[in-house]
């Protein structure tokens, strides 16, 4: 045991002392903050150019009224298409826009022309179409004489508000009321928090593979197990690297409110000003604030003495199981690293068919799909983390771990067979049946 | 001197290591087939054979790396288990270090790993050092040094534990002449301070120099073990070398000239006795003797005759 505690000081303070550890540990959190306002701007760029349209309203269904947009600008012209290209040069645009008259009142379809040298863009065409849409429908009332208020008390807004068949008698008494933003809210956490998995499983998976190769190919291998039993020089390089990804997670827990909170007083206004441009006519700046303490509301209602404890044991369970499934593999690759490649597929595959898996989880948590994926060990340390927030049945948790547990030790066991035969194995690389013989084969 | 086979003078001994019907077999390939002998406490045993003979896959099992299918090894009269890789020292055929990790933090990982604890581990690292003339390279990263001094740090990662027996598979393979004769030296210098050394090898040459006790291995079967200086008289051919000045006398019946040359005869006798009457007939003859010297057979032929007989 002492020297097992050796070898996990080593494989643990050679990683965590390095500079390029410490830098992307503290860089990560502003990089992904970086990344996501990047994003953010890009989702919302729309397009720089500011088109002048000059509308030839026939019918005179606009009564020359109309907004001016963010990069549209309008004026209106009752001249021929001829003659506002023959005016071009003093009277310049971008584009001419002809609205022939409506035949009928009655008609729903209607079609209009846009007169240009560069054609509109998706983005441009649909805007176009919602004011002109709206502008006709406005000239419908009006030639209709209907009622424009109480057309407007014709459209409903619905809000769902889940409520349970029956009362649970919640300790907490709080938390056990969902509000319509409850499931946005935990699916949003329950993807942050399976793709945090998804991302340390594998990056640490991964370190304990190639940490597994080097030792191979520079061959300290053979002086290490002379020393000590393979198994636990293996045990204490996954327990070691481990202890890294769980120092990286503390860290990141500690550093990413705190970047999200300092970008929030930097950018702050900013962010408001885009949410208030996309969405300028439907929500006033009071309903945002309403929305922000409804989340930090949901946010605290939410059960962390099981989710924190929970996710930190999934971790535990996938890390162990993916990492000694990745060391067993390590010692089976030769003396070419691209050997690795057709070897770990069959381990990467679980991997990223679970992080498919748990975009489903968040969208639909107690479909049956979402249900067994979260208890198939394979699954579970992605899938569910993502489902913790929804408040799964105690009984599928339970069983989820207790499967979790048991995998964990026979990956660990069939990983250490492996082990034991592969790292001695020099040049080249085991097939499959080879590795399933090193399984089998005595010691 | 014997002219069988025996044992080191010490075999009254207990032995350090007796290895009993040792048997390995790796799929459908024999690599040690029922291999047994005993190395007397302090020898410097050759363990010879050609590559793929079996050599490291019976160290490995000596190391406790691997198991033995069936059969019985002894480290110091009792049965080897899990304490006894505290008190071997194994150089392998195929070594390396962690090439991103200070000197000093290596060996003193390898030696705690060994069971030293980390002072006295400190210590002693110390005094290799020094001795090995690295004094300042504790804080050097093991990339940065040369391949030989590579070797001499991993050297010192064998012996640092003051182990009872060092294993040390190839080790002047890639070494040049200024290493390799420090190593011996050093090598040397622990064997006659009691420690019993295994030195694994397919040059013959080697051994001849610096082992005086051999196990030789072919095939995964041990075909020849003892003394070297027994093994080589048990092995003599009875020949005789003769350097001269001046002419030949014609040559009585009985004595058998194996080859002539200008200044050289090569004779083969039945005993050292008929040689001596020999070189007395060529004195009286007034033929000038310079040279009188028997031929023993080296390791590397004793292994060809042993092989193909």
């Amino acid at each position: 045991m002492e020297k097992l505690w050796l070898i996990i000081k080593r494989e643990y303070l050679t990683r965590v002392t390095k500079p390029s550890f410490i830098l992307t540990t503290l860089l990560a959190p502003i990089a992904i903050g970086l990344f996501l306002v990047v994003v953010g701007l890009i989702m919302s760029y729309q397009g720089d150019d500011s088109k002048e349209i000059v509308i030839v309203d026939q019918g005179n269904m606009l009564e020359r009224k109309i907004r001016d947009q963010r990069n549209m600008y309008f004026r209106f012209s009752d001249q021929s298409l001829e003659d506002i290209l023959a005016k071009r040069p003093e009277a310049p645009f971008d584009a001419v826009l002809i609205i022939p008259p409506l035949r009928e009142i009655e008609r729903t379809r209607h079609t209009i022309f846009y007169h240009a040298d560069e054609q509109l863009d998706i983005d441009g065409m649909i805007a176009l179409q919602n004011i002109i849409e709206d502008k006709i429908r406005d000239y419908k009332i009006r030639t209709l004489n209907l009622d424009a208020d109480q057309l407007a008390q014709l459209n409903t807004q619905i809000t769902l508000d889940p409520e349970p068949l029956q009362e649970t008698g919640d300790i907490d008494g709080q938390g056990s009321n969902p509000s319509p933003i409850t499931s946005v809210v935990a699916a949003a956490l329950g993807g942050l928090m399976g793709f945090v998995m998804y991302m340390i499983v594998f990056i640490n998976g991964m370190m304990v593979m190639r940490s597994v190769m080097e030792e191979k190919m520079n061959r300290i291998v053979e002086v290490m197990i002379s020393s000590v039993r393979p198994f636990y020089l293996m045990m204490g390089k996954i327990l070691g690297v481990g202890g890294v990804g769980l120092t990286q997670l503390l860290v990141w827990a500690i550093l990413i409110p705190l970047v999200a909170g300092g970008a929030n007083l930097l950018f702050g206004f900013d962010s408001q000003q885009m949410v208030l441009d996309e969405a300028s006519t439907e929500f006033a700046t009071e309903d945002i604030e309403i929305l922000i303490s409804q989340v930090s509301s949901e946010l605290s209602n939410l059960n962390w003495w099981l989710i924190v404890p929970c996710f930190v044991l999934f971790f535990l369970g996938g890390y162990i199981i993916y990492s000694s499934l990745f060391a067993g593999i390590g010692s089976a690759v030769g003396d070419d690293l691209a050997d690795s490649q057709a070897l770990t597929l069959p381990i990467m595959i679980p991997v990223i068919l679970a992080l498919y898996i748990m975009f489903v989880a968040i969208r639909v948590p107690n479909s049956s799909l979402a249900v067994w994926s979260s208890i198939f060990p394979l699954f579970s340390p992605i899938v569910m983390p993502a489902r913790l927030a929804f408040g799964p049945p105690a009984w599928q948790i339970i069983l989820s771990l207790v499967l979790l547990v048991l995998a964990a030790i026979f990956c660990v066991w069939i990983s250490g067979r492996i082990y034991r035969i592969g790292i001695l194995m020099y040049g080249k690389k085991g097939s499959f049946k080879e590795i399933w013989k090193w399984v089998r084969s005595k010691d | 001197m014997h002219n069988s086979i025996s044992l080191a003078p010490h075999f009254y001994e207990m032995p350090i290591l007796s290895v009993r019907e040792v048997t390995k077999k790796y799929h459908d390939h024999l690599a040690v087939d029922s291999v047994s002998f005993d190395m007397p406490k302090g020898t410097m045993l050759g363990l010879l054979g050609p590559n793929g003979a079996g050599k490291t896959s019976l160290i490995r099992i000596i190391t406790t790396i691997t198991k033995a299918d069936s059969g019985s090894i002894y480290f110091d009269g009792e049965k080897l288990g899990r304490s006894h890789p505290a008190m071997i020292g194994y150089l392998p055929e195929e070594r390396g270090l962690y090439k991103k990790m200070k000197v000093g933090d290596q060996l003193l990982y390898l030696a705690q790993l060994k069971g030293l604890a980390r002072a006295e581990a400190q210590k002693l690292i110390r005094e290799w050092m020094d001795r090995f003339g690295m004094t300042d390279w504790w804080s050097k990263r093991i990339d940065e040094l040369s391949k030989g001094m590579q070797q001499k740090v991993q050297f010192v990662s064998t012996v640092v534990h003051k182990p009872k027996l060092i294993i040390l598979d190839e080790p002047f393979s890639g070494l040049d002449p200024i290493n390799t004769n420090l190593l011996k030296d050093e090598i040397r210098r622990l064997n006659e301070a009691g420690t019993s050394v295994i030195f694994s090898t397919h040059r013959m040459e080697q051994v001849e120099e610096i082992c005086n006790y051999i196990v030789l291995i072919n095939q995964g079967k041990n075909i020849l073990e003892g003394e070297v200086g027994a093994i080589k008289a048990s092995h003599k051919d009875h020949l005789f070398r003769i350097n001269f000045e001046g002419t030949l006398p014609s040559i009585a019946n009985g004595v058998d000239v194996h080859s002539r040359d200008q200044n050289q005869i090569i004779i083969q006798v039945n005993e050292l006795q008929e040689a001596n009457l020999f070189v007395r007939h060529l004195l009286d003859k007034g033929t000038t003797i310079t040279s009188f010297q028997e031929i023993l057979p080296t390791l590397n032929e004793i292994f060809i005759k042993t092989v193909t007989d």
